[in-house]
């Protein structure tokens, strides 16, 4: 049967492309990798071009039901392509000065965006597992680029058991799935579920899935990996880690949850109840007491999961839209945050503890600023984007009859503000033992412009994006 | 043309993007430029509060110079503005404290002015915006952001307690205000609309309306702030720079009486029937014991601090009585005397916080026990102190004493008690004033800096001028006043009094 590959010309552009640069980058002999870098972005930019042209206005299941097609996955791509370019952008003068620079660190970028457009793409169990390998791989050995130190190496290993861990979960559950329905489509198992009651070998597999999920997002009681992996990997892997897979990963629970499995919504929605306020009560409050910002950054992470999961068990539309809102804007959050971090940064010498932003409010205003917008974001205040993916999740939650997760949610909430507050603290009210003004690149700059400025703008208009977030989920 | 200008966002994007223009500008380089840039806008955006008070019609209950705009419009958030009698007065104090702090206090901070007075700005458009909201979503932003300003502002500028005081102050109103965020939702989505006249009229179960009345309770007690939850204001009073103090006390406590009125008694009257009583006894106790606890503070600061508090009391305890009383003229009257409280509380709290401020620039330290005899030597700044200390105490003729009058009278007419002890304050209030003005400002020269002390400059004279004159004007026409804010509060009435249950 022939089949139109059209369909999948964003996904076949960035492999060749990838291969091409592959190539380029073996005989150039350019020690900064200029080239490279910016063959990368370029590819980056066409595949987002070739997405937004193509942009599916109807769901589209494609070769043999294998490959779905729709806003979603559309907007998905779009937006995971934007954070990994910006991500590159901020890798970019961090890997410079240090012995990560190789080709490599740009490529392994490029597939792992590969791996997020097929895994959003996913019409069956198959292409999800595929996507999420492929995207997986490249960041473990993301992580790892690190060689010389031995931190790098050891949240490396980390992060492959885990993950490995979580894959070998996943599999099982599927294929304790596959044995009940003897579908592997998700439109198959979902008929099933809907003409069958779902039985106990088959609520067997889900759990195994959910666990698999609850790694991948780093979600209580599944979160040890993520403060080792967030502090241990270069700064720049960790701003890309924390922003555009938490995205694809995402596309791949409402894959799994709203195509596979809405018909036994009552047997995972439980399971996300806990999850989510695990994450809220553990993150929030272990990380009242870190001093290491990326640490820090990395308990405010698995909060964050917990407040963005509280859309997704809703199971309805509107929740995986004010979910996706969510990880949407925490994903420009984070990427900012780790940004900041970069930015603060000395040379070789990366900036580890809080203490070592005092008075930076006095000594680089702008920098000062920043932070601070990215920090009162991520607390949930107005008029930054934070708030407004606070206030869907919580519109979700009360939408399904949850008062009281609202309410705990809002509790807290008020735990969080308090380690956001001390960072501005730190920041504004605390004297600073040397002044020394922080020099950025241009392209550094450019980033963090680029994200504080959507934290800003995002919160005075967000009703665009949110529109565009509740089109994708038309065809639920 | 000038019909068509749309005044009500004017008076809130003029100083906020003034106040962001001033963030980002030169900076300190140019700082005379910056500051007279700014009290021109001010000015601009106070004769802009007054021109809305000339043309506001005082026969109408309707929201007026509303304005409209599509916002986040898949969630029906609507950009809406109007005002009414119980938001204007409070929109032109806030315009004329922004303009006297601008005026009087930068001079007494000492490093990163611009960023000073780019704070006031934001906080003050803020603040208007807060008052001019007419969608809930819009009100809980400029509730929450200006939160952001202000937590600065104490934490910048304050003093040596200042990160314990402003986290305190941070935390203790996000506290109350999250909940009030989960209840707007709640309601928003039932109604299917988030516009306050929507809450208002939506119907409400008794059990729906008892949760949503106590997350009202927790932010506008915490802002307002009533006994138990006031611990964070004499901190936060304590610590922050005198222009914080002046815009804290004016302006941002009374954001709690007005969400009081606009929220608590319109969107749940059942549940505010049903536990007015609590909340008299709470407004009782904030007038007897935070009374005698200010007569034992030490600190000038927090004396007034604690003496707000003293004094909102009397603003929740004029809200919440009408729950108790038969007539709709009592209970029209309540309203009026916690409306007039709050408006002179605003006024004479931020007279005093200035003239505290004078005198700390002065000497540099806040303890009473530190000054004595200064009449001798700033006459002036004694007699002008003499009359917001009496106006502080609730001396006839004062704009203090209107508000508390009213109260007292028409909580005669729910019970005696009531009013027997909310009148204690005639007698605490006098005591505290007096008492701290006697210590400070008679006796002999405590020490020779005191004898040395310079009388108060023309800048400080006219600010505080200003607020004496208004002071004795309220105290002696307040009829000014009710006349604009009658036809609203009769409406609120009329809200509070129908029930909200059955059909």
């Amino acid at each position: 049967m022939p089949y139109n590959l059209m369909h999948l010309l964003p996904e076949i552009f960035l492999l060749t492309a990838g291969c091409v640069i592959l190539l380029v980058d073996v005989f150039s002999k350019d020690l900064d990798r200029n080239l490279t870098y910016r063959l990368t972005q370029l590819a980056l930019l066409a595949t987002a071009i070739i997405c937004m042209v193509q942009f599916p206005s109807v769901q589209y299941h494609l070769y043999e039901r294998h490959f779905i097609l729709d806003p979603m996955a559309g907007i998905i791509k779009i937006s995971v392509i934007f954070l990994a370019m910006l991500a590159l952008l901020f890798a970019r003068p961090y890997i410079l000065p240090r012995r990560i620079l190789r080709g490599e660190y740009y490529l392994l970028h490029l597939f792992a965006v590969l791996g997020m457009m097929v895994l959003v793409s996913g019409g069956s169990l198959l292409t999800l597992y595929l996507g999420l390998e492929l995207l997986s791989l490249s960041l473990y050995a993301l992580v790892a680029m690190q060689r010389h130190s031995y931190r790098a190496a050891e949240a490396a290993v980390k992060y492959f058991v885990m993950g490995a861990i979580a894959s070998g979960f996943l599999l099982y559950g599927m294929s304790l799935v596959y044995g009940v329905t003897q579908h592997i489509h998700l439109t198959d198992i979902a008929n099933y579920i809907a003409t069958n009651d779902a039985s106990l070998t088959l609520r067997f597999g889900l759990v195994f899935i959910v666990v698999a999920i609850g790694f991948k997002f780093g979600a209580v009681p599944f979160q040890m990996w993520v403060p080792d992996v967030y502090d241990g990997a270069p700064t720049s892997t960790t701003a890309f880690l924390s922003s555009a897979p938490k995205v694809a990963a995402f596309g791949f629970m409402v894959r799994i949850f709203a195509y596979g499995f809405i018909g036994a919504l009552v047997d995972w929605q439980g399971l996300l109840i806990i999850l989510a306020c695990l994450s809220m009560l553990i993150g929030n409050i272990v990380a009242l007491v870190q001093n290491n910002l990326k640490r820090l950054l990395a308990y405010s992470a698995i909060a964050h999961m917990g407040y963005f999961l509280l859309g997704a068990l809703t199971g309805t539309s509107e929740g995986f839209a004010a979910s996706f809102f969510y990880i949407l804007a925490y994903s420009i959050m984070s990427l900012g945050g780790f940004g900041c971090l970069i930015y603060l940064g000395k040379g070789v010498e990366d900036v580890k503890n809080l203490d070592q932003l005092k008075g930076l409010g006095r000594s680089n205003p702008w920098g000062g600023l920043l932070i601070s917008v990215l920090f009162l974001s991520m607390a949930g205040l107005p008029p930054f984007i934070g708030f407004w993916a606070k206030l869907e999740v919580f519109l979700a939650v009360l939408n399904a009859g949850f008062v009281w997760l609202a309410v705990f949610a809002a509790v807290m909430s008020i735990i969080g503000l308090f380690y956001y507050l001390k960072v501005v603290k730190v920041i504004f009210f605390d004297e600073s033992e040397k002044e020394e003004k922080i020099v950025a690149v241009r392209g550094l700059r450019l980033g963090l412009g680029i994200t504080s400025l959507s934290v800003v703008a995002l919160g005075l208009f967000p009703g665009k994006l949110m529109q565009l977030c509740a089109q994708a989920f038309e065809y639920l | 043309m000038l019909e068509q200008l749309p005044v009500l966002s004017l008076l809130i994007w003029l100083p906020l993007l003034t106040g962001v223009l001033v963030l980002l500008g030169p900076g300190d380089k140019l700082l005379a430029w910056t500051q007279r840039v700014a009290v021109a806008i001010s000015l601009v955006v106070l004769a802009l509060s007054v021109w809305i008070l000339i043309g506001f019609s005082t026969s109408t209950a309707e929201f007026q110079f509303i304005e409209r705009g599509e916002w986040i419009p898949s969630l029906n958030i609507a950009y809406e503005l109007g005002v009414d009698g119980i938001a204007l007065p409070l929109i032109v104090l806030t315009c004329l404290i922004n303009v006297l702090v601008l005026c009087g206090s930068t001079a007494s901070i000492k490093f990163r002015k611009t960023q000073f007075v780019a704070a006031t700005l934001l906080m003050t458009g803020c603040m208007n915006g807060v008052f001019l909201a007419q969608d809930s979503i819009l009100f809980y932003v400029f509730w929450e952001a200006m939160l952001i300003p202000m937590f600065l502002m104490i934490g910048i500028w304050g003093g040596p307690n200042r990160i314990y005081a402003t986290l305190k102050f941070f935390l203790y109103t996000f506290f109350g205000s999250i909940f009030m965020l989960v209840a707007l939702i709640y309601m928003g989505r039932e109604a299917g609309d988030f516009s306050i006249q929507a809450l208002q009229q939506m119907p409400l179960s008794e059990t729906e309306q008892k949760w949503i009345f106590w997350a009202f309770l927790i932010a506008f007690a915490v802002k307002i702030p009533m006994f138990p939850v006031h611990t964070w204001l004499p901190d936060a009073h304590v610590e922050a720079p005198t222009g914080g103090s002046v815009i804290l006390a004016a302006i941002m406590l009374k954001m709690g009486g007005y969400g009081f009125l606009r929220f608590s008694l319109p969107v749940t009257p059942d549940a505010s029937e049903t536990y007015a009583m609590i909340l008299i006894v709470l407004s009782l106790i904030a007038i007897v014991y935070i009374g005698f606890v200010a007569i034992a503070q030490k600190d000038m600061k927090k004396l007034i601090a604690y003496s707000s508090v003293a004094h909102m009391g009397f603003v929740t305890l004029g809200t919440f009585v009408i729950a108790q009383l038969a007539s709709a003229d009592a209970q029209s009257m309540a309203l009026q005397g916690a409306m007039v409280q709050m408006i002179s509380h605003g006024l004479v709290s931020g007279a005093l916080f200035f003239s505290i401020g004078v005198l700390y620039d002065r000497l540099h330290t806040r303890q009473i026990s530190d000054f004595g005899g200064v009449v001798n030597s700033m006459p002036v700044f004694a007699t002008l102190l003499m009359l917001f200390i009496f106006a502080n105490a609730g001396l006839p003729g004062t704009s203090g004493f209107v508000g508390e009058f009213f109260v007292i009278v028409s909580s005669f007419q729910a019970d005696w008690r009531i009013a027997l002890f909310a009148a204690l304050t005639l007698i605490l209030g006098a005591a505290y004033s007096l008492w701290f003005y006697k210590r400070v400002i008679f006796g002999k020269a405590a020490n020779e800096k005191i004898e040395r002390l310079e009388d108060v400059n023309t800048r400080e004279k006219s600010v505080l001028i200003v607020l004496a004159v208004l002071i004795i004007a309220l105290g002696v026409y307040p009829q000014f006043l009710i006349d604009i804010m009658q036809p609203s509060i009769e409406q609120l009435l009329e809200l509070s009094s129908v029930s909200k249950l059955g059909g």
